[in-house]
């Protein structure tokens, strides 16, 4: 049986049903989401199920998206499955009020510094981390700086003074 | 002790351990990164990492650049094979907008790609010998990666940080003088290699040094993220060259070299082994690139000319060709809506760009996926109990480049 997009979509649902959705398959990866109360239960069975054998973690990192009210942090786990050489994207959206995930760190080790990174610039708390505390920035950061309401300077703002810059 | 002078921490005397702060700046660390080891005697107890000193905030910085400004930004990932991230990044932009690059091109990237995998490497071999104690490597080997930055500096400029190809291929065509000297390099390469690895491969001392330190199970690997020669090293042939081949590496015959042990020894005999590939690789599409006879051959680039610099002549006489230019140079180009997650086997390992654009000129977010950045938190278990000597050794194996873990 190779492990196809809608094989492992087939799988997610007869074992998750309603609570796994949005399948997408943005540029050949298959993209889905679950509730952030079963992010666990999920990564766990793509892990263990002797089917699917979603055993790395390449990547988790995180999205904000300020104007989804209540879904403002999406926590994005990419997941391969070396020996059939397949990818996946798995979504988990959370409230930024309460920005609670579960760690991912108990299963994969490699998820301690990619969810220290993750709450070093988005917030997401990872509940039972072991060492949830910044990594990037300074300890004394009283701010998650890759969150929208942080701009970087306007390119476009007309309150710059060219002849500040030798120019004009 | 009342009339005591000096006030030592609470606790310090009853310590049996001793606390050595390994970094940031220290000669073993080859980069800004604090260790802070506990240490029984000579014996590692535990480790704290402590990273960030030159973080730049590269990804919060992307968010508001055109596609063709980030990649200057990724030069500054892992500077020892910038190329190969810009690469990497242009890449993932064609996949994003769908770009289809000719062969040319793609082989020429395969070149570029691969000396500076080379380059890369032999860093980082050298580096490990340095550390043992034997400096002759390391300085003969010099010359040849200055060989190869004389090759980038042909082709775009620059030789370090080196922003080098447009999406869809290279600013400019390879000059004769870059072949000739890539000729030069496949020439006198080989020769070099072989007396530097004879100075390692059977030494004595260097392999008591190296071997069975610093060692890890393939399962451990996998479960820490690990990529690249670490990770073949410990026995695991995953390499993205062959598993999900891009720029057509398809076309090439090479082999998979890997290790059984993931030990520092291993490590350089993988890295070592991969460069004779890579020189094969080059050798290669060398040999394809000069296939290409007449008008092919002065192909250098895909026909993308919403993001490509028009030449300079047409600028100035065709209407089309300037309204490319002004948008190209002012960042107007609109990018398509996407998520698009691209890999390119980096010179330590898996370095994948996820990328999400919501239509407008620039990325919504994009996330760098730093290979050094995953498996350096491996680096406690990896030494624990060990020697601080070995510790050192491992460090400096494992390939670490500071500006790719702060990105």
């Amino acid at each position: 049986m190779s492990l196809t997009s809608e094989y492992i979509q087939q799988r997610l649902q007869d074992k998750f049903g309603e609570q796994v959705g949005s399948f997408e398959q943005p540029y050949g990866m298959l993209t889905f989401e679950a509730p952030k109360e079963i992010n666990l239960k999920v990564l766990n069975f793509l892990f263990d199920d002797p089917h699917l054998q979603f055993r790395f973690l390449t990547d988790l990192t995180a999205v904000h998206y300020p104007d989804q009210t209540g879904r403002e942090l999406a926590v994005v786990y990419h997941l391969h499955n070396l020996s059939a050489n397949v990818r996946l994207r798995f979504k988990v959206f959370t409230d930024i009020q309460t920005p609670d995930v579960y760690t991912a760190s108990g299963l994969f080790s490699a998820a301690n510094w990619m969810e220290r990174e993750t709450y070093d610039f988005f917030g997401v708390n990872f509940v039972g981390h072991p060492n949830l505390k910044r990594i990037l920035n300074v300890d004394e950061m009283d701010y998650f700086p890759l969150r929208k309401e942080f701009p970087l300077e306007d390119q476009t703002r007309i309150d710059k003074d060219d002849a500040m810059f030798g120019r004009g | 002790m009342k009339d005591q002078h000096i006030k030592l921490p609470e606790g310090s005397i009853e310590k049996t351990t001793t606390t050595l702060n390994l970094g940031p700046t220290h000669p073993a660390t080859h980069g800004v990164m604090q260790n802070i080891l506990e240490l029984d005697g000579e014996r590692v107890v535990s480790t704290e990492q402590t990273i960030g000193y030159i973080h730049r905030a590269f990804e919060k910085l992307a968010e508001r650049r055109p596609l063709y400004q980030i990649t200057t930004l990724t030069d500054r990932l892992n500077y020892c094979s910038s190329p190969i991230n810009n690469m990497g990044w242009h890449m993932t932009c064609e996949k994003l907008l769908g770009v289809k690059t000719p062969k040319r091109v793609d082989y020429l990237r395969v070149i570029i790609m691969e000396l500076s995998r080379i380059s890369d490497h032999l860093i980082c071999n050298s580096i490990v010998g340095v550390d043992a104690g034997a400096y002759t490597g390391f300085l003969y080997v010099m010359q040849y990666r200055e060989l190869i930055y004389e090759i980038y500096e042909e082709v775009c400029g620059a030789r370090l940080t080196t922003n080098m190809g447009r999406i869809g291929g290279f600013e400019r065509n390879f000059s004769d003088v870059a072949f000739q000297k890539i000729e030069k390099f496949l020439k006198e390469y080989p020769v070099v290699l072989k007396e530097f690895e004879d100075l390692f491969i059977r030494n004595r001392i260097f392999m008591d040094r190296t071997k069975y330190t610093g060692g890890i199970s393939a399962e451990r690997a996998l479960n820490y993220g690990f990529t690249g020669p670490n990770l073949r090293a410990a026995g695991v042939d995953y390499d993205l060259r062959v598993h999900q081949p891009y720029s057509s590496y398809e076309d090439f015959k090479f082999n998979i070299p890997v290790g059984n042990t993931g030990d520092n020894y291993d490590r350089w005999l993988v890295r070592q082994r991969e460069m004779w590939e890579s020189l094969s690789i080059v050798e290669q599409a060398y040999r394809k690139v000069q296939d290409f006879k007449g008008k092919e051959a002065d192909v250098y680039h895909a026909d993308v000319p919403a993001y490509y610099l028009p030449e300079k002549a047409d600028v100035y006489t065709k209407m089309e060709a300037l309204i490319y230019h002004f948008k190209i140079v002012m960042g107007e180009t609109d990018i398509p809506k996407g998520e698009v997650y691209h890999a390119v086997e980096g010179g330590n390992g898996e370095l994948g760009f996820y990328l999400i654009s919501d239509g407008g000129r620039t990325p919504y977010r994009l996330h760098f996926r730093r290979p050094c950045f995953v498996y350096y938190q491996a680096y406690e278990e990896l030494i624990k109990g060990s020697m601080l000597s070995d510790a050192i050794m491992t460090m400096s194996s494992l390939n670490l480049i500071a500006g790719e873990l702060d990105a």
